[in-house]
């Protein structure tokens, strides 16, 4: 397909692992801040292209592995109700709860569908007058102008049984809590390319200016990676730390105008507590009070949850760039997409399903383990 | 979850009041709602996520990337492979 296939040129993405290599003098370590730069990393193994001269480490940006559980187990309780149809995207399905995935509730008889797009909700609702249908929107900053649009048109349209139970999350605070982590080895960021192209630039040039470190955004396909890799090798060689734009195609300095004011209309800022992570201050969107009809945590009333989490699990020094996968006691073994114990192994985009995926084997654990 | 991808806009239309498009994204084609690039005319492509254009791919800055690729790669075989790209 146009304006893909060609950036999955190999003698394009070899001349640029050459320029790399000449270029960067002493191992860099970069981040990636979004998971579907991660699994396009692991899938064309890019991280091992650029062995001993770039250590690629993995971000925060899979909105299924750092919706927090409380939403997980929220969304499980209103998936129970009598009479509600709860629809959600696929790969929220398998995310485990307290008590199991959503997946195991629907076997168990609960109305669960996924959908394609928020629309498609709405559309059902319209299609179901006598249910009620919720919608699980999540996701970062790409996701929200649908999302949005989704609760505009409901609100336009006077549809009475729709609503929607909103956890989304933003990705220039994740940079900045990454930034100043004590233990991070970050010196560059590559920039998530979609979300820039709804949000454009301007948080990200405020990121560079207080932590002093490159951004670079980027697409995601090898060619745009490793483009994206050299820019901040380049900036990094010289010690230099600005935003740079590595994903012109798609990513216009301001952005999609339209689509944030529609956010803006229907979503405000809030603190969100991340999966793994914790609280974020200013970290999430939820939905604004002229629009309070439409939100599911208020038409059902969840009240107090008891969450549980397994204590195996790693994925918080994962997300945070701490550890890779593999240092994982529980990766491939007790822990498998099938068989998921965190977020990370669920979703294509989690660092664990990324490198289980992909057979990237267990090293020694002592090693990645900080 | 973020990914979004191009895809070529064939034919607009109207739903609910909101302007969408037939959109190809290889052989498959999927209405796509447009109004949030509501300028894109048949013929462009646009970036698609969950359903919406978020974006219309820039043709001149795509051009301007291969260029650079160019100076970065010297090899014949890179020059041979940057002559098969398309617009
Ligand atoms: S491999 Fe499984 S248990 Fe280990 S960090 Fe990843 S999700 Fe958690």
């Amino acid at each position: 397909m146009k304006y893909l296939d060609e950036y999955r040129d190999r003698a394009a993405a070899e001349s640029l692992v050459r320029a790399i290599e000449r270029e960067s003098h002493r191992p860099w370590v970069i981040m990636e801040v979004c998971g579907g730069q991660t699994h396009s990393i692991l899938r064309y193994g890019v991280d091992r292209l650029l062995e001993g001269k770039v250590e690629l480490v993995h971000g925060p940006g899979c909105p299924v592995c750092v919706t927090a559980l409380e939403t997980i187990d929220r969304a499980h309780f209103i998936a129970r109700q009598p009479g509600v149809i709860f629809t959600s995207f696929g790969d929220m399905l398998r995310v485990p709860g307290s008590e199991g995935d959503l997946l195991s509730l629907k076997a168990r008889g609960a109305d669960i569908r996924i959908v394609y797009s928020p629309m498609d909700a709405l559309a059902l609702a319209r299609k179901n007058p006598d249910r009620e249908v919720v919608f699980f929107g999540i996701g970062f900053e790409t996701t929200a102008p649908a999302n949005a649009m989704a609760l505009l048109q409901a609100k336009k349209l006077g549809v009475k049984n729709f609503s929607m139970l909103v956890s989304h999350v933003l990705v220039p605070p994740s940079i900045a809590y990454i930034a100043q982590t004590a233990e991070s080895r970050v010196q560059a960021f590559l920039g998530p390319g979609h979300v820039c192209a709804v949000t454009g630039l301007r948080a990200y040039h405020a990121l560079c200016r207080r932590y002093r470190l490159p951004i670079v955004i980027t697409g995601f396909e090898p060619v745009d990676l490793l483009r994206g890799i050299l820019f901040a090798v380049r900036q990094l060689e010289r010690g230099e730390a600005r935003v740079e734009n590595a994903y012109e195609r798609s990513v216009p300095e301001d952005g999609n105008p339209a689509a944030r004011s529609v956010i803006e209309e229907v979503f405000e800022t809030t603190d969100r507590k991340w999966r793994g992570m914790g609280w974020i201050p200013k970290s999430g969107l939820k939905i604004r009070w002229e629009y309070r009809d439409f939100d599911a945590e208020r038409r059902f009333d969840v009240g107090e949850l008891a969450t549980r989490e397994p204590q195996a699990c790693i994925s918080g020094l994962v997300l945070k760039g701490l550890a890779k996968p593999d240092a994982c006691p529980a990766f491939g073994t007790r822990c498998t997409p099938e068989t998921p114990l965190g977020a990370t192994m669920v979703s294509s985009e989690g660092a664990c399903a990324a490198y289980f995926q992909y057979g990237r084997h267990r090293k020694a654990t002592a090693e990645a383990v900080p | 979850m973020c990914l979004a991808v191009p895809g070529e806009v064939v034919e607009l239309l109207e739903r609910e009041g909101l302007p969408f498009a037939k959109v190809r994204f290889g052989g498959v084609l999927r209405e796509v709602c447009l109004v949030y690039e509501p300028q894109a005319r048949p013929g462009d492509f646009v970036l698609v996520h969950v359903g919406f254009a978020i974006g219309t791919i820039d043709r001149e800055a795509a051009e301007r990337t291969w260029k650079t690729l160019t100076e970065i790669g010297e090899t014949a075989e890179y020059e041979k492979a940057a002559d098969e790209v398309p617009g």
